[in-house]
C-alpha cells in the first residue's frame, strides 16, 4: 500500500464512500480505511474525506445533522495537527453547516437535481488540492446534487476572494467563467472553497467520478494527486528539518 | 360477519370465498379473509397469468435462479452473479405520482438486496399520456421527481430506461422499475425458511396504516371514477431508511447470519412470512404485539395487510440473534423478534393473548384458483392503402420530430437521476444500452429496457417478438452477448377476452424470440387491470435485457453517435418497408397498414454478425434502427454527440414509397460508422454472414446533415442549433406555466 493514509467517513446515508475509497486505494494506490461517523480518533490519518451522499437522510437541511456527528466535531483538531480534509458534495455541505467553511448552500437555480459533467478551473496552484494540476488546465468533472448553489453575503464573498479561499470556479470548456457555464447559480461561480488554514477544501463536483479513463475523464485525479504531492513535500520538508 | 358484500369488497369472488371455506373446513374470520384476499389477489397469486407464463423458456447453463424467487440470477464469471428483476408500480403512480414512483424504486431494490446482492443499477420504463394534456405533465413531473428522490438518496445509479407517450396511458400511466445487483455466487440468499424453531426477525420501519389493500384493491382492479379516493392505499417512501436498511441487511447476510430473507412488499407481513414458510415447507407463529407500530391501536388485520415501506423479514440461523442485533444497532435500524418457524405448516397469529388467525400456509400461498380465462382475437381496423401523400422533402418531418415528445432528448429526465454514483457507469443514459463495469473483474454488463406497446397493439405476437429482439439488439449494439431477461407485462383486465388474447400472443411472441436468441426469462412481473372505465392500455411488455461483455479491454465499446469525421456510414441489416405501428403512421392517425413482417431467424444472424464486427474492433459507431426508422436513427446519431459531426449520405431510390423505407420501425438493422481501413474486412465479413451492408456516405465535420435520394436533396439540417432545441424540447413540452388550451 501507499505511504499516505486516507480515511473515508461513513455517515448513515453516505453513498459515495465506496467510490472515494476505490479511487484512493485502487487508483492512487494509497492506504485507505473507512471511518465510522461515531469515531473521534483520527490518529494516524493524513487525509480525511467527507464523501457525497445524503447523511442522515439530509431531512432537515443538507449536512445539518451530520455537523453534530462525533467525527465532524473532531475535524478542527485533526486539521490543527496538520491533517488535510476534502469534503465532496454532501461533504462540502457538511463543512458549511459545521462552520468550518463560510457560506451556505441553496437549491440549484433550476430547482432540480442535476447529474452532468461540468467544467471547473483552479484559481491557484499552491494549495494541497491543486498543486499537481497542470497550470491552465480546465477540469471536466461531474456534479450530482440538488442543493449546490453556493451562497454567501457580499462581505463574505469579498473576504474569501481577498484571502484566496476560492479554489475552483465553474467555467466553460475553454476556461471562461460565464453565467451559462454555472450549472446551479453559485455566487461567484464558486465550485470549491478552502478554509483559512488552506487544509480544508469543500467542492461540489465529484473528482472521484472522473479519475479513471473508462468513466470518461481522468481530470478529477489531479485533485487527489495534488493531495499526495502536497503530503510528499511536507514529508520531505520534515525530513530536511 | 363475513357477508357476500364483505367478500366482494375484498376483491374476491364468491366462488373463491367458497374455496377458502373448503380449504379451511370453516368460515374464515376477517383477519384470515384479509390475508387470503391479499395473497389470492391477481398481483400476488398470478392466478390469471400462471398458465401462460409457463410458456417462457427459463433455463440456460448460466442461469443460477429462474422465476419464483425475489429476483432472477445469472452467473457472470469470476465467482460473481448478476441478480435482477423488474416490477411495475403503475396504479400508485397515477394516484400519487411522486410517492407511487418513489416506492416502486424502493420495492425493487429490496427484492434485489434480499438475494444478498448489492444493487448497482436502476432503470425505468415510463409510459404517459401526451403532454398536450396538463395532467399528463403533472404526472410525469411527479414520477420523474419521485424516482430521482428515492434512487439518488439510496445511492444506486439510474442508468437507463425508455419513455413513450400515447393517449391510452393518460388515465393509466406505466412506471416499471428494473434493478440489477451483484452478489458473489456463494453468498446468494434465498427466501426459503426450512428449519422449524428459528426466530423470525422484523427489520426496518414501523408498521403503519399506509398501503393497506395495495395488492388486492389498488393493483388488482381497474380504475374507475374513484381513483382519487384510493390515495390512502399508496405507501410513503423513506429512502434514507432504505439505505441504512440495505447496508445493515447486506452486512448481516455477509456475516452468514441469515437463513432466509424477504422484503415485506405487496401484502406486507402476510406475504413475506407465508411465502418464505411455504417455499421451505414450514409453519409460522407471529406474535403481533411485538410488531413495531408507528401508532398504537392497529388491529391484527391492519398489521398483517399494511404495506408500509422499508421493512424486511429475516429468518436467522441458529444462535445468530446477538450478532445480527449488534449490526442493526450500529446502523440505527429498528428490529424485533416477532415470531418463529414451526413444523405444523400453519400460519398462526397471536394478539393480546388470543389466537386471531390459524390457516394452512399452503392454502394461503398456493390454494388460489388458477384461471385459463377466455380469449378473443382483436386487431385494430386495417387501412388498405397509405392515406397520406409521400413527403416531398424531409426537413419539416425531422424538425417536427426534434421538437416532439416522441423524439426529444431524454436529458431532462436522466439529468435528474444520479446515473454515475458507484462509479461503474461506462456508457451513460441516452444511448442504445447502458454499460456498467464490474469492479475487480474485466467484465462489463450491458442493460436496456424496451417495449413498444403500439406494435403489440397492432400485432401482439410480432410485438412480443420484436420487444425481445430489440432489447437483445440494443445490448448487442455495445458488443455484449444477451444473457437473460426480466419482463414486466402491463395489460388491461384479464377478464376482458381480447386483453387475455393479447397477453397470450405477446407471451408466444416473446417465447419464440427467447428460443431463437437463446435468452431465458429469469424473473418478471405481471401487471393486469391497467385500464380505466373499460379502456385498457396498449398491451405493453417491457423487456429488461442483460448482456455480458466478458472482457472490456478486448475491444473498444462502440457508441451511438459519430466520433470520427471521415468514417464510412453503413446501413447493416434489413428494413421492411412497412409503416404499420410506426410513429410516422400514428402522426397521420393510422396504425394498422397491414401485417408486420419480422424474421427472427434473420435477426439472430444479424446480431451475431454485428457483435462479431464490434468485437473485432472495426466499428466506432453503432446505433440500432427502431423508433422513427432509419431517418431518425441517422439524425439522432448526430444529435447524441456534442460536436460538429454531421453526414453527407446518398440513398438509391427504394422500390416503393420512400417514407415507408425511411420511417419503418420494422427492422433488423443498425447504422454503423467505421474508418476506411476496416471497410473491406467489414464488407467481406457481412457478406459471408449473409447480412446486407449498404454504404450510405461519410461522417462530416461541417456540422450539417445532408441526405440525397438519387439526385434530389431531401434533407438539410444544421446540427448545432437543432441539437440545442432537441435537448430542451422535452423540458419545453413539460412546462407548467404555459398552459395551452385546446381550441
Amino acid at each position: 500500500m501507499g505511504r499516505f493514509h486516507f480515511g473515508v467517513v461513513i455517515f448513515p446515508g453516505s453513498n459515495c464512500d465506496y467510490d472515494a475509497y476505490h479511487v484512493v486505494r485502487h487508483v492512487l494506490r494509497q492506504t485507505a480505511d473507512f471511518v465510522w461517523h461515531q469515531d473521534t480518533d483520527l490518529t494516524g490519518l493524513d487525509v480525511l474525506i467527507l464523501p457525497g451522499g445524503f447523511s442522515y437522510g439530509d431531512y432537515l437541511r443538507t449536512g445539518a445533522m451530520a455537523r453534530f456527528s462525533p467525527v465532524v466535531q473532531a475535524v478542527p483538531d485533526f486539521v490543527a495537527r496538520g491533517g488535510v480534509v476534502l469534503g465532496i458534495c454532501n461533504g462540502f455541505q457538511i463543512l458549511l453547516e459545521a462552520g468550518l467553511l463560510p457560506g451556505a448552500m441553496l437549491p440549484n437555480k433550476g430547482l432540480a437535481f442535476i447529474c452532468d459533467d461540468v467544467y471547473i478551473r483552479p484559481l491557484r496552484y499552491d494549495t494541497p488540492f491543486t498543486c499537481a494540476i497542470p497550470p491552465g488546465r480546465v477540469l471536466r468533472v461531474p456534479i450530482a446534487h440538488y442543493e449546490g448553489q453556493y451562497f454567501a453575503p457580499a462581505r463574505t464573498l469579498r473576504r474569501i476572494r481577498q484571502r484566496g479561499q476560492v479554489v475552483f470556479q465553474y467555467c466553460d470548456p475553454s476556461g471562461r467563467v460565464r453565467p451559462s457555464a454555472n450549472p446551479n447559480g453559485s455566487r461567484g461561480a464558486i465550485a470549491g472553497l478552502m478554509d483559512e488554514t488552506g487544509r480544508i477544501l469543500g467542492m461540489m463536483p465529484h473528482p472521484e467520478r472522473a479519475s479513471e479513463a473508462i468513466l470518461g475523464s481522468t481530470d478529477g485525479r489531479w485533485i487527489f494527486e495534488s493531495i499526495v504531492t502536497y503530503l510528499e513535500r511536507q514529508a520531505a520538508t520534515r525530513a530536511v528539518a | 360477519m363475513i357477508t357476500p358484500d364483505v367478500v366482494l369488497a375484498h376483491n374476491l369472488t364468491l366462488e373463491e370465498y367458497d374455496r377458502i371455506v373448503q380449504l379451511l373446513g370453516r368460515a374464515p374470520n376477517l383477519v384470515e379473509l384479509g390475508m387470503f384476499s391479499a395473497l389470492w389477489s391477481e398481483h400476488c397469486s398470478y392466478k390469471s397469468s400462471k398458465v401462460h407464463l409457463r410458456r417462457f423458456p427459463t433455463e440456460a447453463p448460466w442461469v443460477v435462479q429462474g422465476p419464483g424467487e425475489n429476483a432472477g440470477v445469472i452467473d457472470i464469471g469470476h465467482g460473481l452473479t448478476a441478480v435482477f428483476k423488474i416490477e411495475s408500480h403503475n396504479h400508485p403512480s397515477f394516484v400519487e405520482p411522486f410517492q407511487g414512483a418513489a416506492t416502486g424504486v424502493g420495492g425493487i431494490l429490496r427484492d434485489v438486496f434480499a438475494m444478498g446482492a448489492r444493487p448497482i443499477a436502476l432503470m425505468d420504463a415510463l409510459r404517459f399520456g401526451p403532454l398536450d394534456v396538463v395532467r399528463n405533465r403533472l404526472i410525469m413531473h411527479g414520477v420523474v421527481a419521485g424516482i430521482a428522490h428515492y434512487g439518488n438518496c439510496v445511492g444506486v445509479p439510474t442508468v437507463g430506461g425508455d419513455v413513450y407517450f400515447e393517449p391510452c396511458y393518460s388515465t393509466n400511466p406505466l412506471v416499471n422499475v428494473f434493478c440489477l445487483g451483484i452478489a458473489p455466487r456463494d453468498r446468494l440468499h434465498f427466501a426459503r425458511a426450512r428449519h422449524p424453531g428459528r426466530s423470525i426477525l422484523y427489520v426496518g420501519s414501523e408498521t403503519g396504516r399506509d398501503g393497506i389493500h395495495g395488492a388486492n384493491i389498488l393493483a388488482s382492479r381497474a380504475f374507475d371514477e374513484t381513483a382519487e379516493a384510493k390515495r390512502p392505499s399508496v405507501q410513503i417512501g423513506d429512502p434514507f431508511m432504505e439505505k441504512i436498511l440495505m447496508e445493515a441487511c447486506l452486512e448481516i447476510m455477509q456475516a452468514g447470519l441469515v437463513e432466509a430473507i424477504q422484503d415485506m412488499g405487496a401484502a406486507g407481513l402476510t406475504s413475506s412470512a407465508a411465502e418464505m414458510a411455504a417455499r421451505g415447507g414450514c409453519g409460522v407463529v407471529l406474535f403481533l404485539d411485538r410488531v413495531p407500530l408507528r401508532e398504537p391501536g392497529l388491529t391484527p388485520y391492519e398489521i398483517m395487510l399494511s404495506e408500509s415501506q422499508e421493512r424486511m423479514l429475516l429468518i436467522l440461523k441458529e444462535g445468530a440473534e446477538a450478532a445480527a442485533e449488534a449490526i442493526l444497532r450500529r446502523w440505527g435500524v429498528a428490529f424485533a423478534v416477532v415470531g418463529r418457524l414451526t413444523d405444523d405448516g400453519r400460519l398462526r397469529l397471536r394478539w393480546q393473548g388470543e389466537w386471531v388467525a390459524d390457516v394452512p400456509v399452503a392454502a394461503l400461498v398456493s390454494g388460489h384458483p388458477v384461471y385459463d380465462r377466455p380469449q378473443t382475437p382483436y386487431t385494430p381496423p386495417r387501412v388498405e392503402t397509405i392515406p397520406w401523400e409521400e413527403p416531398s422533402d424531409l426537413n419539416d418531418v425531422v424538425r417536427t420530430w426534434i421538437l416532439s415528445e416522441d423524439f426529444a432528448s431524454r436529458r431532462w429526465i436522466y439529468r435528474q437521476y444520479d446515473h454515475m454514483v458507484q462509479i461503474n457507469t461506462v456508457r451513460r443514459p441516452g444511448h442504445d444500452a447502458a454499460v456498467l463495469r464490474v469492479k475487480g473483474t474485466p467484465v462489463a454488463l450491458a442493460m436496456t429496457l424496451d417495449g413498444n406497446g403500439r406494435l403489440c397493439y397492432v400485432d401482439p405476437f410480432v410485438g412480443g417478438l420484436m420487444a425481445v429482439a430489440e432489447a437483445a439488439r440494443n445490448v448487442t449494439a455495445v458488443g455484449a452477448r444477451p444473457m437473460a431477461l426480466t419482463d414486466c407485462l402491463n395489460f388491461g383486465s384479464p377478464e376482458n377476452p381480447p386483453v387475455m388474447w393479447q397477453f397470450r400472443q405477446v407471451i408466444e411472441g416473446m417465447r419464440e424470440a427467447c428460443l431463437a436468441l437463446g435468452v431465458p426469462v429469469v424473473s418478471g412481473n405481471v401487471s393486469f387491470y391497467n385500464e380505466t372505465e373499460g379502456r385498457p392500455v396498449y398491451p405493453t411488455p417491457v423487456v429488461g435485457m442483460v448482456g455480458l461483455i466478458e472482457d472490456m479491454d478486448a475491444f473498444p465499446i462502440p457508441i451511438a453517435h459519430w466520433t470520427h469525421p471521415g468514417d464510412a456510414v453503413y446501413l447493416v441489416g434489413r428494413i421492411a418497408p412497412v409503416l404499420t405501428g410506426s410513429t410516422w403512421a400514428r402522426q397521420h392517425g393510422v396504425l394498422n397498414l397491414g401485417p408486420l413482417p419480422f424474421d427472427i431467424q434473420y435477426e439472430v444472424r444479424f446480431q451475431a454478425a454485428l457483435r462479431q464486427a464490434i468485437r473485432r474492433g472495426w466499428l466506432h459507431t453503432v446505433h440500432d434502427v427502431s423508433d422513427g426508422g432509419l431517418l431518425w436513427t441517422l439524425v439522432e446519431a448526430s444529435l447524441l454527440g456534442d460536436g460538429d459531426l454531421g453526414w453527407d449520405l446518398t440513398l438509391d431510390p427504394p422500390a416503393g414509397r420512400l417514407d415507408a423505407f425511411l420511417c419503418s420501425e420494422i427492422a433488423s438493422a443498425a447504422v454503423v460508422a467505421l474508418p476506411e481501413a476496416h471497410r473491406r474486412a467489414f464488407e467481406m465479413a457481412m457478406d459471408q454472414a449473409g447480412i446486407e451492408a449498404r454504404y450510405l456516405g461519410r461522417v462530416t465535420d461541417d456540422g450539417r446533415l445532408r441526405l440525397r435520394v438519387g439526385r434530389t436533396t431531401l434533407l438539410r439540417l444544421a446540427v448545432r442549433p437543432w441539437r440545442r432545441r432537441w435537448l430542451r424540447a422535452l423540458e419545453d413540452r413539460l412546462r407548467l406555466d404555459t398552459v395551452v388550451y385546446a381550441r
